[in-house]
């Protein structure tokens, strides 16, 4: 039916072409994407990496990175490539296996999640059913690993960081869901795609921010909870805790850790802009932009001019939300543990327990507006 | 054999292998450290059972339950109270081993008789993928509703029985903190010395 682009058929057909069965073109077809999205997950880390450094350093007056690149821009380059190379110190009272194991479970689940971010009506890895679900529960696999680390560096600041976040990611887990759960209930379906469908119906005013403010705050401060970004960087509390459960990680597993908690923190901005503001929507309809000069909307050009409109929206709105996160990280103090815990439990939940009835009775009383 | 069977049946015989090996760990290992973590291990190989059988919402279900809070739950309790001592020689050990190997193993064989007996009707039903989801809501809010709230009764009263019981101690008045002597008559009474009153 879409006589348009499609990569993947004009891939699968070059590799037959070429003397190959189709599964075997399949086959060589799946693991391109996920590539394609690995790299854009690494280069997001480099750049929020980037911006945290320049933007640390304008809040508190300083110059920030400078000389290695334009405007300091290769230094994330130089910090991995540092990590790289560091000596992989395993601590000798420590218990291997599962200090190696650590760091790549918080790590793993993270990276699976971007299976499910849209950057356009067909461009994401898969559009699974189950959509945001997944990435629930995917993110509850990581505190198993936080717990992990810190249990297995033989330390007691370890221990105590890894208690730390795994408490904090399950009490945040719970709210966080309650509101990804009233965005559902409007739009009917967990898929990610029919999520940002729905809120481009008209632009700008049907974007779920304008529905739902109560679950967008919510959603926020659990997503900044869930990165272990200050204000509520408890785990890893520098002052109380050394570095929390990574104190006895060096080199490449501390990279993992470092890593992990970026690629968290851009995913969970990607999915405030896939969730509340309207994902890869653009205020305009480029349909009806493309209709009034006359192309068509299977026109390879339109096609490119849609998806690339898209990508760079959604990217967009993920990196104003990834400067809030940062500069929250330079202006705010940290939070105590049980004011944490008092947030997460006392207000949080209730909060959204409130946000879901109320959702649920006004899409009752307005199927129009609230999705029937 | 098509590339889709094949891959299907390697990924079935990894994760039975997995999840077969990753219990007999979780019972036989001596630290229960180790326990609790391959026990979230053979809790994943399942959801990958199901994600096979098509059901990827039971899946996601069971890793969000299971791993995420079963079992991070459990891990919690576990490092909470860790303390690395001796556990005294249990007298008769080997008699007991071996008299529940023998249970466990009469089971295994009472269930393989089962299941070889047993004329299975195949191919099962197919499954219905990504509707899934809607029926699974469907079916919990109409002929499994009573089910359903019951199950969220007893996990209530579970939680209510665990807070009564992990707050014991703290019923005890400002003044009677305040009246005992010193850290002693305090342990011995019982009173934490941080009580709701004294925080606020």
């Amino acid at each position: 039916m879409n006589s348009g682009i499609d990569l993947e058929m004009s891939f699968t057909q070059g590799i037959q072409n070429l003397g190959l069965p189709p599964e075997i073109a399949h086959l060589l077809w799946i693991p391109l994407p996920m590539l394609l999205v690995l790299v854009s997950a690494v280069i997001g880390v480099l750049v929020t990496v980037w911006l945290e450094r320049k933007i640390s350093a304008a809040a508190q007056q300083r110059i920030g990175p400078e000389y290695a690149g334009a405007l300091g821009i290769l230094q994330p380059i130089a910090d991995g490539l540092k990590l790289l190379v560091k000596e992989d110190i395993i601590p000798a009272r420590a218990d291997s296996v599962l200090f190696t194991v650590g760091p790549i479970l918080v790590l793993v689940p993270v990276i699976l999640s971007w299976l499910i971010v849209p950057f356009g009506q067909h461009l994401l890895i898969s559009n699974v059913g189950i959509g945001i679900f997944l990435w629930i529960a995917l993110s509850s696999i990581q505190p198993i690993g936080l717990l992990m680390s810190g249990y297995s560096s033989n330390n007691k600041y370890s221990l105590l960081g890894g208690l730390r976040a795994a408490a904090q990611s399950i009490s945040y887990e719970i709210p966080l869901a309650l509101a990804v759960l009233a965005i559902v209930m409007m739009s009917n379906s967990l898929s990610t795609v029919d999520i940002v469908e729905q809120q481009n119906t008209a632009g700008l005013l049907s974007w779920n921010i304008w529905r739902q403010p109560v679950g967008f705050i919510i959603f926020w401060i659990c997503a900044l909870a869930e990165c272990e970004r200050l204000p509520f960087d408890l785990p890893e509390a520098e002052e109380e805790l050394v570095a929390g459960y990574q104190t006895e990680y060096a080199g490449m597993k501390f990279a993992l850790f470092y890593l992990a908690g970026y690629i968290n923190l851009v995913l969970s901005a990607l999915l405030v802009s896939v969730l509340y503001l309207g994902g890869w929507g653009f205020p305009i309809s480029i349909d009806w932009f493309a209709s009034l000069i006359g192309l068509s909307t299977n026109n390879p050009l339109v096609q490119i001019a849609t998806a690339s409109i898209g990508i760079v929206m959604t990217v967009l709105k993920a990196y104003l939300l990834v400067f809030l996160a940062i500069l929250l990280r330079w202006t705010t103090p940290r939070v105590r543990i049980d004011q944490l815990l008092d947030l997460g439990w006392k207000f949080l939940l209730p909060i959204s327990l409130v946000n879901l009835l109320l959702t649920a009775s006004l899409k009752l009383a307005f199927p129009m507006t609230f999705g029937g | 054999m098509t590339i889709a069977y094949s891959t299907e049946l390697i990924c079935f015989l990894i994760l039975s292998a997995v999840i077969v090996s990753g219990s007999l760990a979780v019972v036989l290992l001596e630290n229960i450290v180790y326990s609790a973590f391959l026990l979230g291990g053979v809790f994943m190989a399942v959801a990958g059972l199901y994600l096979l059988l098509n059901a990827s919402f039971v899946a996601a279900a069971q890793i969000l339950v299971y791993v995420g809070a079963v079992n991070v739950l459990i891990l919690f309790a576990i490092m909470l109270v860790n303390k690395k001592e001796k556990l005294k020689p249990i007298e008769g050990l080997v008699t007991r081993k071996l008299l529940s190997g023998g249970i466990c193993g009469g089971l295994l064989i009472l269930l393989l008789r089962v299941s070889i007996t047993t004329k299975w009707n195949l191919p099962g039903p197919t499954s219905i993928g990504e509707e899934a989801t809607d029926r699974i809501g469907e079916h919990l809010f109409t002929d499994y509703l009573l089910p359903f709230e019951l199950a969220s009764i007893l996990l209530l009263m579970a939680m209510i029985g665990a807070i009564v019981l992990a707050r014991r101690d703290i019923s005890s008045t400002e003044d009677e903190v305040k009246n005992l002597k010193n850290q002693k008559s305090l342990i011995e009474k019982k009173i934490p010395l941080l009580s709701e009153n004294s925080l606020k």
